[in-house]
This record gives structure tokens, sequence and C-alpha cells, in this order.
């Protein structure tokens, strides 16, 4: 019996995950057809609610979901009456009334997308909430890193940057260790909390640990006003892939990835884009054949 | 459970489908597509009796999943695997080629799958089995063997790559 949603990482089991990346293969070598739409999901609509602004996960889901010949609408939240002051709850009412399949959700808070799973027949994927999880993430990542390493158990990552509200951080990681991949992060000692994986508070240290990747999360910059990370070029000098510490990492191989949007000469330098080993395209490439394999997998209970 | 087919039942049957599709196409060069899974062992088996004779054969594979009319209806879908036709079909001469028909509608849905990759100069169909009981105005165009069957009898096919063995058997219904 199939899954009606896909909220987060965590419930997921190790033969679910590795079904998930096996079947985002084949939909990957749709890409490179002259035709590539499938008919899969036609006559099933999918509704992208987001209440956090982001355009790449949002299109990656958009073309995802196009690819599978599905309709989709796009509930543009800043504009709509949630900013009136709509509940959550009476949305999903409106919705309902819509027929959707499929609900995509990015809520700030942690746990939305699964208070609407229980409130709606509809599969309800999980594109982000709060800190808690970006599972689709996860599963793109994981899905990479297993092209460069078709054997993943052993292989060492690191997770740079500010840990502590990462929700990448928090699935991408999750995922790895279902993996029997090697997860170690590393950042500011305030941002990084005490798990259960190794903990670095210092780049060459993580460095020096043997690293097979090098995972960099996005500097979020409505916090660079706090008081966790001083300046871009403070930031860029501590945690960041500078053009000399490039040379190191290009030296010994090392991947390089990154969640987008990237900052550049925060997180990485110029330099990183044209590094052999960086896998950021890649990443947002098998994002679209990663959510497709989890839109194939889900089955809606509406009638 | 009944035996219909056993392995020398089923070596003739690819032999029969080998020699019909070797008089049709002569020493035209032909394109197998079996179509998963089973078709595509047939489609190998089929392929090597038409080399054996000096037919040139290329040879694809298709999975269909993506293309079934009944997935809203399965209460899991089924297992994606890659189709594999890494010769362009443009203009050329394809034998869709199943271990069973029975409804017709995986060969519908293999048509679909096909003509996203390109637009063949003609389609036909090679089956190791018809076992009857057509939905759709569906014909093969090579048939190995046909079976007689009931309607909600289970044809069930079995191959050595796939299987570990060569049977066909069918399971009555009661």
């Amino acid at each position: 019996m199939a899954r009606k949603d896909f909220l987060d990482i965590v419930s997921l089991d190790r033969e679910e995950i590795i079904h998930l990346l096996d079947q985002a293969v084949p939909f990957k070598e749709l890409f490179t057809r002259s035709v590539k739409k499938v008919p899969a999901l036609k006559g099933k609509t999918v509704l992208m609610l987001f209440y956090e602004p982001s355009t790449r996960t949002l299109s990656s889901f958009e073309v995802a979901a196009k690819r599978l010949s599905a309709d989709v609408t796009i509930f543009d939240v800043p504009h709509s009456s949630v900013t009136k002051g709509e509940s959550v709850r009476d949305t999903i009412d409106t919705l309902q009334a819509m027929r959707a399949d499929y609900i995509v959700v990015r809520h700030k808070l942690a746990g939305q997308p699964a208070a609407i799973a229980r409130q709606t027949g509809a599969s309800v994927i999980n594109a982000g909430d709060g800190a808690h999880a970006h599972p689709t993430q996860a599963l793109l990542d994981a899905f990479t890193l297993r092209e460069v390493y078709p054997e993943m158990a052993g292989k060492k990552v690191v997770i740079m940057g500010d840990i502590l509200h990462s929700r990448v951080a928090r699935s991408t990681s999750t995922i790895l260790d279902k993996l029997g991949v090697e997860v170690a992060f590393c950042g500011p000692g305030s941002l990084v909390p005490q798990t259960r994986f190794k903990r670095f508070t210092n780049y060459e240290e993580a460095m020096k640990w043997g690293p097979d990747a090098v995972y960099l999360l996005r500097v979020q910059k409505e916090r660079m006003d706090q008081s966790f990370f001083p300046s871009d070029r403070e930031y860029h000098n501590v945690y960041g892939i500078t053009e000399e510490r490039l040379k190191r990492i290009a030296g010994e191989g090392i991947y390089v990835m990154h969640p987008g949007p990237i900052n550049r000469g925060v997180e990485l330098c110029d330099g990183v884009l044209d590094y052999e080993r960086c896998l950021i395209s890649q990443q947002v490439e098998n994002g679209i054949a990663a959510r497709m394999s989890v839109l194939y997998d889900l089955k809606p209970q509406v009638s | 459970m009944s035996l219909a087919l056993n392995e020398s039942a089923i070596a003739a049957a690819v032999n029969r489908l080998a020699d019909q599709i070797f008089q049709a196409v002569g020493q035209e060069t032909v394109d197998l597509v079996g179509i998963r899974s089973r078709g595509d062992e047939v489609a190998e088996r089929v392929a090597d009796a038409l080399r054996a004779k000096g037919v040139s054969v290329r040879f694809g594979v298709l999975d269909i999943s993506l293309y079934r009319d009944d997935l809203a209806h399965l209460s899991s879908n089924p297992k994606l695997q890659s189709s594999e036709i890494d010769f362009p079909i443009d203009e050329s001469r394809v034998i869709l080629v199943d271990d069973v028909i029975f409804t017709g509608r995986t060969i519908r849905a293999a048509f679909d799958a096909l003509f996203d990759y390109g637009r063949p100069r003609v389609v036909e169909l090679a089956v190791l089995i018809d076992r009857g009981h057509r939905e759709l105005p569906i014909a093969p165009t090579y048939v190995g063997e046909y079976l007689e069957t009931a309607r909600l009898d289970h044809v069930v096919v079995s191959l050595q790559k796939t299987d570990g063995r060569d049977a066909v058997e069918i399971i009555t219904k009661q």
C-alpha cells in the first residue's frame, strides 16, 4: 500500500528511500528524450501552496508535475486572502472544493504540512516547513551523491553552515545517515547543535576529517543582522570555500554541493562553480527527477 | 495450476516467431523493442534466433508503466524501470515484443510510449502467447502460440533470466 503523503525523511525506512532513488533514474532519463513528458498524472491536479517565497523549489515542483502531465495551479499566497487573515484551515477548505489531488506545501511553521495532510484526502508533499524538514531536497541530494558514489555507505559528508536553523541540514543529514553515509556538521559553535553526528566548529578540522563531499548551506541573509554572522566577508573567510581552499578541495577531489540559491563570495567563491566536481547544477536537474519520483509514488485518497 | 508450455514448447514458440518475422522482413534491418517485464526477454531470444539467420537486429526495451490507463486504480504503482531505445526509430520498422497479449491495454500503452521516441514507418507486434479476450481492437502480427483461456484465468509466464526457469502455466479461477 503506497503512502498518501510525503512529509519528512525520518518516517521513511531505508527500502522506501532506495525505491524512490531507484525510481528517479528512469525519470531523469526522460529528460534526454525530445518528448520529456509522460502521461502518468494526466487529469490530476497539483496545487502549489507556498506560504513562504521560493522560486527554485516552486519551479522544480512545477516542472516535475507538468512532465507527469498533471495540471498545476499555483496558489499565490502573498496576494491571496491569507494576507487578509484567512486561516490555513479555511484556505484548505476552499482548496478542497477545487479538488486538488496533490498539494505541495511550504510554510514557515514546522508541522503545518502535516496538519494540512490530516485535513485533506489529497496527497500532501512538504516543500519545506520552518526549521523542521525539506524531504524532497534531501532526496535530490542523496540522488546526486549516489550518481557519483553508487555505493554510498562509508562515504563522508560534512554539512557546513547554520545547522541549527536549517531544515536542509536536518533532512539531508537524516537521509544520508539512513543510507550509511557518515555525516558531520561544521559551523559557528552556537549554530551547531549537539547531535549523534560528528561536530566541528573549525573549517580546517572538518577538512582533516577527510570528507568525500562538502555540503554548503545557504547563508540566510535575513539572519545576517542577528549576532550569529558578523559579515559576508568574515563568513567567507571562516566557513566559505575561498579560492585558496578550493585548490586543496580540487587537489583532494572533494565534491561540493549547495541547495541554492548560492551567495557568491559568502559560502563559495566564483571558482567553485567552474570546478569539475561541483554538483550544484546537477542538484537542480536531479531535483525535478526526484520530485517526479515522489509525485508518481504517492496515492491520493480522493474520489 | 496447469502447465501449458514447458521449456521446449517455449523454445519452439520463439522459433516460430523468428521464422514468421524472417519471412516477412527478409534481409531488412529489424528493430525489436521488448516490453518490460518478460517481453524484453522474449525479444532477446527472438533477436538471437534472427541473428543466427543473418538478420541484423537492433534491440530496445520499453517500460510502459507511466503510460498505463489504470494507474489511478492501483493501490501502489508498478516499480518504474528504464526504457532503453538507443537508436532513432523515425522511419524504421519496429516490432514490439511481449510475452502475452490479453486485453490489449499494455500494447495500447506501448504505442503511446513508443511514439514519444519518434515516428516509426511501421509498427508490428510479436507475442509469445495470444490468450484471447481482447478489450481493444488490437491484433498481433506474429504469434508464437495460441492458448485457450477463460477470461478470469491467470496466465503465468516464467522465463529463465527473470524467474530462473521456463514455463507457461494457467491458474484457473474457481
